[in-house]
């Protein structure tokens, strides 16, 4: 049962061939079987079987919904009423949320079933899972290996089957990397697509939240749900949200992929080179025209994203501050104690290395030189992106420069890790929405993601794409050994 | 030497919305602490700003008023600082393109006219309040006010005086209320002024260097901390000294200006653009819209005033003090046609004092305008005398009813009949033979006397005038 | 650019983060490293380039000026680190 996709599960909740309940315990289980995995942060056992309850009980009145009944687990970022929400971070690891985030109340009101909070890196900021307070999630297909970051939890989740479907962010690649590092299917939507009302902020103007999922086709179920505007995000788009589940059939003769040459240079792994050209080899047989479109300022983009997103990181972690949640330090002589210690404790090395670079490149008399430069940048990225969807439908790419890296291979170097998000930063500089699927492994075993970036709220054509993909190959049904 | 003052003002506008800048929280004052700060004020993780669209309207209309651009595009942006009744150690404020800039206040200070530059005026949310009592040495926070609007206007440093910087934030409070914008209230600290105050030796071109009097809440200690950091500029610079730049509190027991020594280095707020909030665009429809809802201004309605009801200017500018005590005055002069002038004296003389008297607003007062307006009416059709009339207006303001219950409850109506009159006359001369005995002999003086006996008489009720001129054909009609 | 350890001292402090004496030469070692990452911006000239704040290219939303919040100090206070008599508190604030 735990190999089905939502779009099963959902025909077989509804002809009642199974209930919420048994299907809600299978994975319950399988979580606590594979907690070595350490991919959930709170799993409410109670909670989870009350909500599968409930949905029964809609199932049975015929007022459910594609998924209602599906069990899935949220990336611990999202504000969740009553619950534990932790950003992974010390700062909040007692933190009980008084409301809902938009995505939870969404996911609430379809009638699915939350499972868990799945590990990330803390606040967010990191490419592996590492810095998360804890611990590391390991990667289903390796354990010795990373599964991504920052939704890494999320990813290891739905790759080993311990929920039907997930959650992630997305400010750098959080979605996408670990997707292709895990073989799962996960969409970055466009900026303003999905209300980050209660989503933990990390860099505001980038954060986007997307589904992490074992197909396209779930992809979409998911992206139904958690689409459209808010009146709480003034960052929220107020535009029609297209059922996306019904143009994935769609064929793609005709379509235009644009590969940007920037994107296969010096930095990728062979493997991965070798998996995306056979890709692309597939996409050629569905019908697609593949070009070469150019993205000159692609080389940029992580420096650029390194002043910005810590810039917006410094000023949206002020907050934690010890006075009205959260970690306080418990010995202080005064005010000023009592803020260092308690931010100084509360946060880990990754997080306070961020928000000291954000602080500095905000402060007097580096403003122009680091922050406003960095702005300027953004455009001409953005600007590239523009030119190149002049000629092309979508763009096509490795999701990540290598597969699966070893735990601690590149925790003492900070630099390094932020290569791992070199071909998806851009895309949130330029707001754009972004996925990446399966597409193959590495002569290790290890997962490879095959990245397609679109127009602005283009993302039922990323699914129609990716699904059609997905119909011809089966590197999304691979389920890693033992689970 | 003779020195030159140099202040320029900047005034947090408390803006009249039901609810905060950002969030739906009441903005009600008095509330029990943090009743009124929701996870937004409070700045919970996740939480997001929404800005209110009455707050901008607002500002458009202080910038209209004014004669300011209004900025069809401006940004919003961080300020960011550690304050625990900062919530989220960030103010979100306008910088670098605020929603109103350029416009100026005309002031008169003794009869001289000046125009006063107001260099911007720009939204911000409130933080909240910090309580230094009664927690063992701890403080206590209150977010009630975190997120209220704000408008911040900012002068240009053209004022020279203290008196100049009194009659600008006069203007600037009378105008405000007008608007509707503010209510004004300083002790709940609704419009707070903070004054950059140097000296610099008269004909000298650079600025001195200035201190920032921080947050005084009275028009009168305004003027009095003005006048003693002028003082103590000079006296320092005279003594050899040099004025430094720094933030100063005002203590109004001991009259003096204190620097606030603060552990924190010089400010570096890092400014930047909120990444929450898109730049807040008003199209050509919001401005128009919100011109045509613009009240009737304080200096277009004094200027009205004397012309169309040939009052005064100070008669003007009395009744004009307020939006609603010239709204009352207009609505007894209509309930009473062709007695302006006499009506103005009712409202400035009686209504005034009593308001001042039992400290009530206009709204509030017991008489209202149709009530005056009454009163007037019997004045004018000689119902009643003028004295007769303040001790109507006492038992109206009392509750007694209108002018005329009180006029038929009390029996207070003017003695018009001659006859009648010329009786009480007749009696009081035969009461008097000695008194009338001196007039005849030439002591005219006497005849206030007779005035005076028979209004006694009759109760104040006589019309005075009538009862003049019978007693003089009485009197002189008999002298021989 | 490379930070010194006064540096590190001083953006610590405006970020309200306590530094230990012995971490001050780590961070400023890393930090560095970081910013000469960042510094390949310098290679492209962005002369009359327009900055770019965001992603969307559109106004603020406005919401009408209503009262949609109640009142949830107790909720709100259950989770506050030191809270008494409605009041959240801090160590004395030293004007």
């Amino acid at each position: 049962m735990h190999r089905k996709s939502v779009a099963e599960l959902s025909k077989a909740l509804n002809k009642k061939d199974i209930s919420s309940c048994e299907l809600t315990s299978v994975y319950l289980d399988r979580i606590q079987a594979h907690s070595e995995l350490n991919a959930f942060i709170t799993v409410d056992r109670e909670r989870a079987l009350k909500q599968a309850q409930e949905a029964d009980a809609r199932l049975k009145a015929g007022t459910g919904t594609a998924l209602t009944g599906i069990p899935i687990a949220q990336k611990d970022i999202f504000c969740t009423d009553g619950m534990l929400t932790t950003c992974a971070s010390r700062m909040l690891a007692n933190f009980v949320a008084p409301y809902d985030a938009t995505v939870i109340r969404k996911f609430g009101e379809a009638g699915s079933v939350l499972l868990g909070k799945t590990n990330m890196d803390e606040f967010a900021m990191g490419s592996s899972n590492e810095t998360s307070f804890f611990g590391p999630v390991r990667n289903p297909w390796d354990r010795r290996c990373v599964p991504g970051g920052s939704s890494g939890g999320s990813a290891a989740a739905v790759a080993a089957r311990l929920a039907v479907a997930a959650t992630g962010t997305d400010t750098g690649g959080s979605i996408r990397q670990p997707a292709a590092l895990t073989g799962i299917t996960g969409l970055k939507p466009s900026y303003g697509r999905v209300s980050r009302y209660g989503m933990i902020a990390f860099a505001s103007s980038l954060d986007q939240a997307g589904p992490m999922t074992r197909s396209a086709e779930d992809a979409a179920l998911l992206l139904n749900v958690m689409a459209g505007f808010d009146p709480l995000d003034s960052t929220s788009v107020d535009r029609p949200v297209p059922d996306y589940a019904s143009t994935l059939d769609r064929p793609l003769t005709g379509l235009r992929i644009g590969l940007p040459q920037e994107y296969f240079g010096e930095g990728l792994g062979t493997g991965v080179a070798v998996a995306i050209e056979s890709a692309l080899e597939e996409f050629r047989k569905l019908g697609a025209k593949i070009l070469e479109v150019s993205l000159p300022n692609s080389s940029l983009a992580i420096p650029c994203y390194y002043v910005l997103a810590p810039a917006e990181a410094s000023s949206n972690l002020a907050r934690y501050d010890g006075v009205r949640y959260g970690y306080r330090a418990p010995e202080y002589e005064d005010l000023w104690e009592m803020y260092a210690k308690s931010r100084a404790q509360g946060f880990g090395a990754e997080v306070k290395r961020r928000i000291m670079i954000g602080t500095y490149a905000l402060s007097a008399g580096y403003y122009d030189a680091y922050y406003l430069k960095a702005q300027k940048l953004r455009r001409l990225i953005s600007s590239d992106f523009d030119r190149a969807f002049e000629v092309c439908d979508v763009i096509m790419g490795p999701a990540a420069p290598s597969t699966a890296f070893e735990l601690g291979s590149k925790t003492d170097d900070p630099v390094a890790m932020y290569l791992s998000d070199i071909y998806t930063i851009s895309v949130n500089l330029a707001g754009l929405p972004g996925m990446s699927i399966p597409a193959g492994f590495d002569s290790n075993g290890r997962p490879i993601g095959l990245q397609i970036i679109g127009k602005y709220f283009d993302e039922a054509r990323l699914l129609n794409v990716a699904h059609k993909f997905q119909q011809a190959t089966d590197w999304h049904l691979r389920v890693p050994e033992g689970f | 030497m003779d020195w030159e003052t140099v202040i320029g003002l900047e005034v947090h506008v408390q803006l009249l919305t039901n609810s905060k800048l950002f969030s739906g929280s009441s903005t009600r004052f008095g509330a029990e602490p943090n009743t009124q700060a929701c996870a937004v004020d409070i700045a919970l993780p996740g939480v997001l700003p929404v800005m209110n669209r009455d707050a901008a309207r607002m500002a458009v209309k202080f910038g209209l008023a004014v004669g300011a651009t209004i900025n069809r595009r401006s940004i919003f942006a961080r300020k960011n600082y550690f304050y625990p009744d900062l919530p989220k150690g960030y103010q979100i404020s306008q910088y670098e393109l605020p929603v109103v800039q350029l416009g100026r206040l005309a002031i008169e200070v003794d009869g001289v006219h000046k125009e006063i530059g107001i260099t911007r005026a720009h939204l911000e949310e409130d933080a909240g309040k910090s309580l230094h009592e009664d927690f063992r040495g701890l403080t206590g926070i209150d977010l009630n006010r975190a997120g209220t609007p704000l408008l911040e206007i900012v002068s240009e440093p053209d004022l020279r005086s203290a008196r100049e910087a009194v009659a600008y934030l006069k203007k600037l409070h009378v105008l405000v209320r007008y608007l509707g914008i503010c209510d004004g209230n300083m002790q709940e600290g609704s419009f707070r002024c903070d004054a950059n105050v140097s000296v610099r030796p008269r004909g000298q071109h650079a600025f001195g260097t200035r201190a920032e009097i921080k947050n005084v809440n009275s028009f009168r200690f305004v003027e009095k901390a003005i006048d003693y950091e002028v003082g103590r500029q000079i006296e320092l610079i005279e003594g050899g000294g040099k004025v430094v730049q720094e933030t100063r509190q005002y203590d109004s027991v001991r009259n003096e200006t204190r620097s606030m020594r603060s552990k924190e280095e010089a400010h570096d707020y890092r400014y930047f653009p909120d990444p929450d909030l898109l730049p807040l665009q008003l199209d050509p429809g919001f401005i128009e819209e919100t011109a045509t809802d613009m009240p009737e201004l304080p200096d277009a309605k004094r200027e009205r005033f004397t012309r169309e009801y040939g009052l005064t200017v100070y008669d003007a500018e009395v009744l004009t003090g307020s939006r609603d005590m010239a709204d009352y005055y207009e609505d007894a002069v209509r309930a009473v046609p062709g007695q302006p002038k006499l009506t103005a004296n009712w409202v400035i003389g009686e209504f005034s004092g009593y308001l001042n008297r039992d400290n009530v607003e206009v709204s509030g007062a017991p008489v209202t305008s149709d009530m005056l307006a009454g009163l007037v009416q019997r004045i004018a059709d000689s119902t009643i005398s003028g004295k007769i009339a303040k001790e109507i207006f006492e038992a109206m303001w009392d509750g007694e009813g209108d002018a005329d219950a009180v006029i038929d409850k009390r029996g207070l109506r003017q003695i018009t009949d001659k006859s009648a009159i010329e009786q009480v006359i007749d009696e009081v001369l035969t009461r008097n033979p000695k008194q009338l005995e001196q007039y005849r002999a030439g002591q005219d003086k006497l005849f206030g006397f007779f005035v005076g006996q028979v209004m006694k008489a009759t109760q104040g009720k006589a019309n005075p005038a009538q009862v003049n001129d019978a007693l003089r054909k009485k009197l002189d009609g008999n002298r021989t | 650019m490379a930070l010194n350890r006064t540096d590190v001292e001083r953006i610590a402090h405006l970020a309200r983060l306590e530094v230990g004496e012995q971490e001050l030469a780590a961070y400023a070692e890393t930090l560095s490293r970081i910013l000469g990452l960042i510094e390949q911006m310098n290679a492209i000239d962005t002369d009359g380039i327009a900055p770019m704040a965001h992603p969307l290219d559109a106004g603020l939303r406005l919401r009408a000026d209503e009262v949609t919040e109640r009142d949830q100090r107790e909720r709100f206070q259950a989770i506050a680190p030191s809270a008494q008599a409605g009041l959240y508190l801090v160590p004395k604030v030293i004007e």
